[in-house]
This record gives C-alpha cells, structure tokens and sequence, in this order.
C-alpha cells in the first residue's frame, strides 16, 4: 500500500515537472511576441505600408540609470513648408506595458521639426520614431536604451 | 487641483524669422495606473493626455501624452516668429480640468 502510494506521488511529481518544462518553452515566445509591440503598432499606424528606416536624429541616453525621467529629444530635416512638412511624430517604446508614449502635431508655423520631452521607460528596451509627412509617407529610426531601474512602479 | 501651476519660458523679444524654443513644465503626479501606495493598493490611473499651444488664435503645436511620459510633464518645441502676438498653452488631464498659462511675444 505505502509502495504504492509512493509511486502516485512520483508520478505526479513526474506530470508536474513536464508542466514545468512546457512552460519554460512557452515563456521565451511570448516574451518574443511582446517584445515587437511597437512594431505591431508601427504597422497599425501606418495601415500596413510600413515605414523606411531614415536617418532622424534621436537623442536618447544609451545608459538610463532611472527609467522615471528619460529625456528624449528628436530633430528632423524638413523644410516644414505648407507643401512639405511633417505633420505628425510618433514615439513608441517596446518594452513598456503599452508601446504608445507620445504623439507630435506639428503645423508648418513651426519653421522646424524638433521636440523634447521626458519619458517612462520600465526596462532596457527599443524606443522607436515614427514620422508621417503631409503626403502620407512614414519615416522611422530607433534607439536602444539601457535601462538601469525601471520605471513604471509595481 | 488648484494647486498645479503650469510654467512656460518664451523668449520676450525676437526678431523676425527667427526659430525660437518654447520650454514648459506643469506639476503633474502622472499615475500611470500601474504605481501602488503604501497600503498596496493600486492608485487609479491620472494623467495629462493632451497638450496644446495656439498663437494668435491658431493651433501651431498639439501633443497626446500617454502614462509613458514622466511625472511633471517637460515639453520643448520650436517656433518661427513672424508677428508679434500671445501665446496660448493648455493642459487637459483624465478628469477634463484644463491648466492654461499665456505668454506674449514681441517680434522687432
């Protein structure tokens, strides 16, 4: 009796081990499918079209030793005239829990494309630009930052 | 929430033609919905989700936060002075109270 119930437990021991194994497999995907969140909202944006990779000045740390306050500065090369300008700028991150951070209107009244601000980031990550210009076309660069302590609480 | 007093540096005199940069800063606490207190509990989500300058009237720049930006929201941005004129600012947070501030600018 007792060699038997000894045996039930292993093998239940042996199912929750499999599950175990299962599950670290299943981790890294989903980590992978989370990770190109930005990306997915990039292809939402721009309807499919996709952006071409520009080269957009993005000023972000390479190291972020707190991720409450990362200052995030971008300049872009537009003339920013009535017929072409950028209308507006995305910045998307794809480590945080929502890859939408901010977004940019700009008018030609501007004079010029360029903007900081401050942002969240919760752990080393991509931070990407996006920029649609007046006749729809979508320009795009992207940073890594390395971040130090996260910051979006929890 | 009167408490929140937004802070704008615009240059006071400029000449025409010339791009100057406009710095603002308003006290926000920015919860992201995501930060717990001390007791554990969740603090519900309270953030400035938009931003806007107008100048004379019209909307030059416009800007949508989301809880990724940091508490205290720092904006910089540029402008090309033309005409003299003030400038409007205006904060809108997740409960529709508005924060505004006006600053002119003289254009030689």
């Amino acid at each position: 009796m007792k060699l038997k119930k000894l045996r039930k437990i292993s093998r239940r021991n042996a199912l929750l081990l499999i599950a175990g194994f299962t599950g670290t497999a299943i981790f890294p995907s989903i980590s992978f499918a989370q990770s190109n969140q930005a990306l997915n909202r990039i292809n939402e944006i721009t309807k499919g079209l996709g952006a071409t990779e520009s080269d957009i000045y993005l000023d972000l740390p390479e190291i972020a030793e707190n991720g409450n306050q990362v200052k995030v500065s971008f300049e872009m090369d537009s003339p920013m005239t009535e017929s072409d300008h950028i209308k507006t700028v995305y910045i998307l991150a794809d480590g945080n829990p929502s890859p939408n951070v901010a977004k940019f209107s700009f008018t030609p009244e501007m004079g010029s494309c360029s903007a900081t601000t401050r942002i969240r980031l919760s752990k080393t990550q991509n931070v990407y630009l996006l920029a649609e210009n007046n006749n729809g076309q979508f320009l795009m660069t992207n940073a890594k930052v390395k971040v130090t302590i996260g910051g979006c609480g929890g | 929430m009167s408490s929140i007093k937004p802070r704008v540096k615009v240059p006071k005199e400029v000449s025409i033609d010339e791009i100057v940069e406009i710095k603002t800063l308003i006290r926000h606490p920015m919860h992201s919905g995501r930060m717990k207190d001390a007791d554990g509990r969740t603090i519900p989500r309270q953030i400035i989700n938009f931003f806007s300058a107008k100048f004379n009237g019209k909307e030059v720049f416009q800007m949508d936060l989301e809880p990724s930006i940091s508490t205290n929201p720092y904006i910089v941005f540029q402008y090309k002075a033309k005409e003299s004129g003030k400038f409007d600012f205006e904060w809108i947070d997740d409960n529709g109270e508005k924060y505004s501030i006006s600053k002119e600018m003289v254009v030689s």
